[in-house]
């Protein structure tokens, strides 16, 4: 399973990175790296990009990125 | 920079950590605070004063999140980092500027620096704004950091200022590093893989146990790190391509070990980092579940603002109500600056005695100075409104909800800013595409940027509108004047997506493009800060446009009013002046469009700065116009008659076609300078200005041509 299966509001933990994944660094970078717990705060109007709440703050990244974000304990909101 | 002795910091952090509020704050500097990450996309230098009266300079770098070389702007602060190890021109003190609400992604930067072994000071900011479930104890913080000094403050409630700048002088005294000691726990099988590039580093570029080991994790993780001593050998620092070769040989050896080992070398350094960062904050924090369900104001405010349907509709209505209050409110200051202007040229006729110098004064500088002035209304209205915009965090939103839509024809969300940027003006826009990592998209941002109306097209469009558009009401609600505004902005940007789309099947591609922007939080703009930057913003239009203006209406007022008299002694008109040759020779070139010698005139003047064309036909018409009163520009167009032909050289499909000309031609100097600069080749900007003036004279033409076919006049 990965971030882009998500739901608005549900959250996860990160587990770990695809290979296709390019802003891989860039993400760890940010903190956002396997063991940490995230949320999907919301899909943006024309899609392609969404909305995360990791740590304390929130960041958009786009969706084909999200893909390769893949994570575990899924909890639905 | 350091040739005076003064002691000079530098000012690092998080884009959106605060930075430049504190820079702002310690020297006093009117330096533009934004919230919008990576606003500060050069480095930006000031002066400060210590409070015993001794003074320093301050060094504003670029937000990053690492010191890892990763876009641009990250680019410059890495680089500056190697060259300050490597003896050249350290800061005396490096301030780390750390927003307490988000410890952990700050501290990871905060952490890297005080690898460096230059003297820390750790400005812990927004302490105002932090849960009061969270207790940062500033004390134990520093213990476990192992920092020489750790400083809470606010730079909203500017509190905590003085104790940094004490915090700064007494590391500049007493050059206190911190520990030696690299405190990331490195396994022992890690250790021993590592230790060849370690000890090389050591050794051979005489780094300090801790910056070696740290440098050496880096060099494993991201090989734009190496990459970075590539441009130091060029510029001569003491290291030699041998040891580069080295380094980079032993790098490929130690990521095959690592990957032996199970680890990911890509990843190593943020994995090792963040873990002892987040072991050590745990004490700080009650529960981390809770941070990421807590529901922040500014989420709460996003329902709304970026919901499904309510955004676009709300981003939209905000664009248009902007440009509708651009007419709305600036009329009543217009009319008091018309009447200032014409009361200052009165005066003029009355004191200065009849002779050329009082020619010049009235007909070239009064006229031309004035026709500009009128508009600065206008302009401060829409820069006010694209500062709030900006620094309430709405920008990054918008970025956030039109990222697809940019990506489909070659762009990027962080287009956008830079766009609406044009809206202002091109350069600090072209300026601030520095903040898009891939190249083929920044290029394209840049060669559609001039098409987005800029304030220098506000006083054309402005000028032909209120003379020759009537204020009525179509549709009950939708003033034709602000319509028609709005129409001229809108073909400009239109154009520009499509042009975008073109150029993005054209111009191959380097390297992937990829989206990750913080949001950040909502913040109440300063008001004082806006009004602050809308001044300095303005004052630069009005002295930068006015150089020119008063250089170019000097230059034509001599054109236009010589030769007097012809070889025989006659009294000779405008129309047999210098100005009136060249423009009577190209008229047949733009008679198409429907323009006459006067406005080819200014086309030609308006090549160095678009908005000289409005006091280039106010100093015509004066220079025109033999009685001793001023002309009021819109009206003097109004009322001229071709003497050929009887009929009004100006009519509303005449503005029209020439506001479209202007909305296209590429008409400002400084622009392609700027393009240059960041392109290094004269080939982008040859290629606009060729595209754009070709496409200028097309539409112009086809409007003109169409809307006389139509039966308009």
């Amino acid at each position: 399973m990965t971030v882009g299966d998500l739901q608005q509001g549900d959250t996860a933990v990160v587990k770990s990175f695809l290979s296709g994944l390019d802003t891989q660094s860039r993400f760890l970078e940010m903190g956002i790296l396997p063991g940490v717990e995230l949320r999907l705060v919301k899909i943006a109007p024309l899609g392609g990009t969404i909305e995360l709440k990791v740590r304390n703050y929130y960041v958009s990244i786009r969706q084909q990125d999200a893909l390769n974000i893949v994570i575990e304990n899924r909890i639905q909101h | 920079m350091n040739n005076d002795n003064v002691p000079w910091v530098a000012l690092v952090g998080n884009p959106n950590s605060g930075k430049t509020a504190i820079f702002n704050l310690l020297t006093g500097m009117n330096q533009k605070v934004s919230n919008y990450p990576g606003i500060t996309v050069e480095k930006k230098l000031g002066t400060g004063q210590f409070n015993d009266g001794t003074v320093y300079h301050l060094l504003d770098f670029p937000g990053t999140y690492s010191l890892t070389p990763e876009s641009f702007d990250e680019r410059i602060v890495a680089e500056q980092v190697l060259q300050w190890i490597h003896g050249n021109n350290p800061p005396a003190v490096i301030v780390s500027v750390v927003d307490a609400t988000n410890l952990s992604r700050n501290l990871y930067l905060t952490t890297q620096l005080l690898d460096l072994g230059i003297p820390i000071v750790i400005a812990l900011n927004m302490m105002d704004l932090l849960d009061k479930t969270e207790i940062i104890d500033p004390s134990s913080l520093k213990k476990w950091l192992g920092a020489v000094a750790v400083v809470p403050m606010s730079a909203l409630k500017k509190s905590g200022l003085n104790k940094i700048k004490d915090q700064i002088r007494a590391r500049i005294l007493t050059q206190t590093v911190n520990n030696d000691i690299f405190p990331l726990e490195v396994t022992k099988p890690l250790e021993t893989i590592l230790m060849p590039i370690t000890s090389l580093l050591f050794t051979k570029l005489g780094y300090t146990p801790r910056f070696a080991a740290a440098q050496a994790l880096r060099i494993i993780t991201r090989k734009s790190t190496l990459e970075l001593y590539n441009r130091a050998i060029q510029e001569e620092q003491n290291i030699d391509s041998k040891t580069l070769n080295k380094l980079e040989d032993l790098r490929t050896v130690a990521i095959q070990e690592i990957e032996k080992e199970k680890l990911k070398p890509s990843s190593l350094e943020a994995m090792l980092r963040y873990k002892w960062l987040d072991t050590n904050l745990a004490q700080y924090r009650r529960d981390q579940t809770n941070k990421i369900r807590k529901i922040h104001t500014s989420e709460k405010i996003d329902q709304i603002l970026t919901h499904r349907w309510l955004g676009p509709g709300i981003f939209i209505g905000l664009l248009y109500f902007i440009f509708q209050s651009i007419f709305n409110f600036a009329s009543i200051p217009m009319y008091w600056i018309e009447a200032g202007v014409n009361w200052l040229g009165k005066g003029a006729v009355t004191l200065v005695p009849e002779s050329y110098f009082r020619d010049l004064l009235i007909d070239g500088i009064i006229a031309g100075l004035g026709a500009i002035l009128i508009f600065l209304p206008q302009i401060v209205i829409l820069m006010f409104f694209l500062t709030l915009l900006e620094d309430s965090g709405y920008m990054a939103r918008v970025a956030f909800m039109l990222d697809r839509g940019m990506s489909k024809i070659g762009l990027h969300g962080r287009s956008v800013l830079p766009l609406m940027s044009g809206y202002a003006c091109a350069i600090p826009g072209i300026m601030s595409t520095r903040t898009i990592d891939n190249w083929k998209e920044r290029l394209i941002t840049m060669l559609i940027l001039p098409l987005m109306s800029c304030s220098a097209r506000l006083p054309v469009y402005a000028l032909m509108i209120g003379a020759f558009i009537p204020p009525i009401t179509v549709g009950y609600i939708f003033g034709l004047q602000g319509l028609m505004m709005v129409v001229m902005y809108f073909i400009g940007t239109v154009t520009a997506l499509i042009l975008a789309k073109l150029f993005s099947l054209w111009i191959k591609s380097e390297g992937k493009s990829s989206f990750v922007m913080e949001m950040p939080p909502y913040r109440l703009p300063i008001f004082r800060s806006v009004f602050r930057q809308v001044f300095i913003r303005a004052k630069l239009f009005l002295f930068n446009a006015g150089k020119i203006i008063m250089a170019i209406s000097i230059i034509l007022w001599f054109l236009a009013s010589f030769p007097k008299t012809d070889n025989r002694g006659e009294q000779m008109t405008i129309h047999n002046s210098f100005a009136g040759k060249i423009g009577h020779t190209i008229e047949p070139l733009i008679q198409p469009l429907g323009f006459d010698w006067k406005v080819g005139i200014a086309l030609i003047t308006s090549f160095a700065a678009r908005e000289v064309v409005v006091s280039t036909m106010a100093t015509i018409y004066n220079v025109e116009n033999t009685s001793d009163d001023m002309v009021q520009l819109s009206d003097a167009m109004k009322n001229d008659v071709n003497p050929s032909t009887g009929l009004p050289v100006f009519t509303p499909l005449v503005a029209v076609s020439l506001m479209v000309f202007y909305v296209y031609a590429a008409q400002c100097m400084a622009t392609f300078a700027i393009i240059r600069r960041e392109t290094n080749t004269w080939k982008w900007p040859l290629f606009m200005i060729v595209y754009m003036n070709i496409l200028a004279y097309l539409v112009s033409f086809l409007v003109y041509q169409g809307g006389l076919w139509l039966g308009f006049s």
